[in-house]
């Protein structure tokens, strides 16, 4: 597997405060690939080192084998929808297109034209009076049209109401199915990123948690319930993500190749969603923990 | 990314053109009466020996526009720096269309050149033109005597305010780039704009070319003061001079004593309440007293403007520069 975007040890630092730190990532091609993670997890910070917005402090980021905007044909072969899809607001939806056209070597006019078409966009329109679904689904056409190799979208949905959400991701999906490109979307919503990605990224505190094909994270974890024990008896092959006690029971989110063959197990299918707040509830813990040991 | 760039910048296009082209028309219009009246009243009034009457009637044409030119002159520049400069890239920035701008296939280098240069070409054309039409309508004025060199009339006329315009252009757009927000970078740029214009115009101009110094027996056609100053009994003589050099700009007239002192002595009993002006001038003659004037000659003006439009130019490749550097660096 090819990786369409590879950062090692990337950071950047804003004066005092690191926005992403220690990040090392592998993104591979031909997936669309979903990039959850919390607030302030550094998504933003990456995928805008990743299209050359922003340039790293510490580390390395190659994005389809070269430095991110490293040079006009590097910037043609990746498409970026920012986050809130900016759009300028005095121009019109012609304007933009024309302005794809004008800044964009491998411009495809057809797709854009039929695009906004289908999506029953008038022309003549400000870009400033249309609808948030409207004007991400503008953005995405100057993306697409820009016939990129790897589309990167930061939070695209975040600001759509529900029924833009889905019809978004739907033409964002197709598109990716017509014209066979690598993407990237981040989310903080893993409910969006489960209808649309075929590969998960879990991204918190800047540093991947974990990292692989949807199908195969859903396969790989477990929910168990049983009576209650001790943590520390837990049997060694059993790696736990996060585990919850009562006083009788004991829930824990499991990673495992292998079956589990303890009777004493009740074993259920994970949710994706489940799956990410597992990771993000041990990054709490973790970052607790030393707190705790001074309190003893 | 020309396109885009003119697309961006029509409407203030328009808007200046428009401008333009109204006071065009009327200065067209009462600019050629005004040629007209020159050549038949002031040009002849020797002849009628009507001169004052001339001049006075000449001078009160049109006064509107006399009043108006100089606001315009004075504001123009600030007004492309404040509304052209100044949102050129802070408008991208506060709404974050650098994003979308910048992940276009055309880099950020391109993109900054492509905008600087078209919107400070329009910018510097504007002012230029203005320039020519003011100084084409006030000439039959300037010629009146009135004094080319001086600081209110040396800015608004011939090559000066093109500088201005590049100069408070460009001041914008750096303002607008390190502040990130439209409405405070506006007000960033004027303020400097106002500081920078009005120091250079007080401290530098005159000594763009070393002035001329003229030091000379005292010319008593000049003396336009006389008297004494300090406590009674121990007062000492002033006299006060105002060089007739026609469209020279004088910094210093001092009077000095033959010796080159500038404390005249005691004062005169020959220039008291009780005296005549004749008596007075006449004793003061007697002292034998110099004068030493620091002037730049009217014949500079041009030298003049060429220094300070290039002082200016120079400043705002400077700051485009500048700004060149700091959005493939810093801006994001």
């Amino acid at each position: 597997m090819t990786a369409v975007l590879r950062a090692e040890g990337l950071g950047k630092r804003y004066r005092r405060r690191w926005a992403l730190s220690d990040c090392t990532v592998d993104i591979p091609a031909g997936q669309v690939v979903g990039l959850v993670g919390p607030n302030g997890a550094g998504k933003t910070t990456l995928l805008h080192l990743a299209v050359g917005l922003l340039q790293p402090t510490a580390g390395t980021i190659e994005v389809l084998g070269d430095r991110p905007a490293a040079s006009p044909a590097q910037l043609a072969r990746v498409g970026f929808v920012a986050q809130d899809t900016p759009t300028y607001s005095g121009l019109s939806v012609a304007d933009h297109l024309r302005l794809g056209a004008h800044l964009n070597p491998g411009w495809d006019a057809r797709t854009a034209t039929d695009r906004i078409e289908r999506l029953g966009l008038d022309l003549r329109q400000r870009a400033g009076k249309l609808s948030g679904g409207q004007r991400a689904q503008l953005a995405l056409t100057l993306a697409l049209a820009k016939k990129p190799v790897l589309l990167i979208l930061d939070e695209p949905v975040a600001s759509l109401d529900p029924l833009a959400r889905r019809e978004f991701l739907q033409s964002l999906l197709e598109a990716v199915v017509d014209q066979g490109l690598s993407v990237v979307l981040s989310s903080h919503l893993v409910a969006d990123l489960e209808r649309a990605c075929d590969y998960l990224i879990v991204l918190i505190g800047s540093r991947v948690q974990i990292a692989g094909e949807v199908d195969h994270l859903l396969d790989t974890h477990h929910l168990l319930t049983g009576p209650r024990r001790d943590p520390a008896r837990i049997p060694e092959d059993l790696q736990v993500i996060s585990a919850s006690h009562t006083d009788r029971q004991t829930t824990l989110t499991v990673r495992t190749e292998g079956p589990i063959h303890d009777p004493a197990w009740t074993v259920s299918k994970i949710g994706l969603e489940d799956l990410v707040l597992a990771y993000m509830s041990r990054t709490a813990d973790a970052a607790r923990r030393p707190a705790l040991e001074v309190q003893r | 990314m020309i396109w885009l760039t003119w697309r961006q910048f029509r409407a203030q296009t328009v808007v200046a053109a428009g401008a333009l082209a109204l006071l065009a028309v009327a200065l067209a219009v009462t600019g050629s009466q005004l040629v007209h009246l020159y050549d038949t009243t002031v040009a002849t009034c020797q002849a009628h020996h009507d001169c004052q009457i001339a001049i006075g009637a000449f001078e009160s044409e049109d006064t509107f526009l006399q009043d108006l030119i100089p606001v315009v002159m004075l504001v123009a520049p600030a007004l492309i720096g404040i509304f052209w400069g100044a949102p050129l890239i802070a408008h991208e920035l506060e709404t974050g269309t650098q994003r979308l701008a910048w992940t276009q296939s055309v880099s950020r280098l391109r993109w900054l050149a492509v905008k600087l240069s078209l919107a400070g070409l329009v910018s510097m054309a504007t002012a230029g033109l203005l320039s020519l039409m003011v100084t084409w309508w006030s000439s039959p004025f300037d010629r009146l005597g009135m004094n080319r060199l001086d600081p209110t009339i040396f800015s608004e006329r011939g090559i000066v305010p093109v500088g201005y315009a590049a100069f408070a252009f460009a001041l914008g757009v750096t303002a607008g780039m390190l502040i990130r927000r439209t409405v405070p970078a506006m007000a960033g740029t004027l303020a400097v704009f106002a500081a920078v214009v009005a120091g250079f115009a007080l401290r530098v101009r005159f000594h763009l070319i070393p002035p001329l110094h003229l030091t000379a027996p005292l010319n008593m056609s000049w003396v336009t003061q006389t008297g004494s100053f300090g406590r009674p009994g121990h007062s000492a003589l002033l006299v006060g001079i105002s060089p007739n050099l026609p469209g020279a700009w004088v910094n210093s007239a001092q009077v000095t004593t033959a010796a080159g002192r500038t404390s005249l002595g005691p004062a005169l009993p020959a220039c008291g309440p009780n005296f005549t002006y004749s008596a007075c001038t006449a004793a003061i003659a007697r002292l034998h007293l110099r004068q030493v004037i620091v002037y730049q000659p009217g014949s500079r003006f041009w030298a003049l403007q060429w220094y300070e439009t290039a002082i200016y130019l120079a400043l705002a490749l400077a700051l485009a520069g500048f700004c060149v550097w700091w959005v493939r660096r810093r801006v994001s």
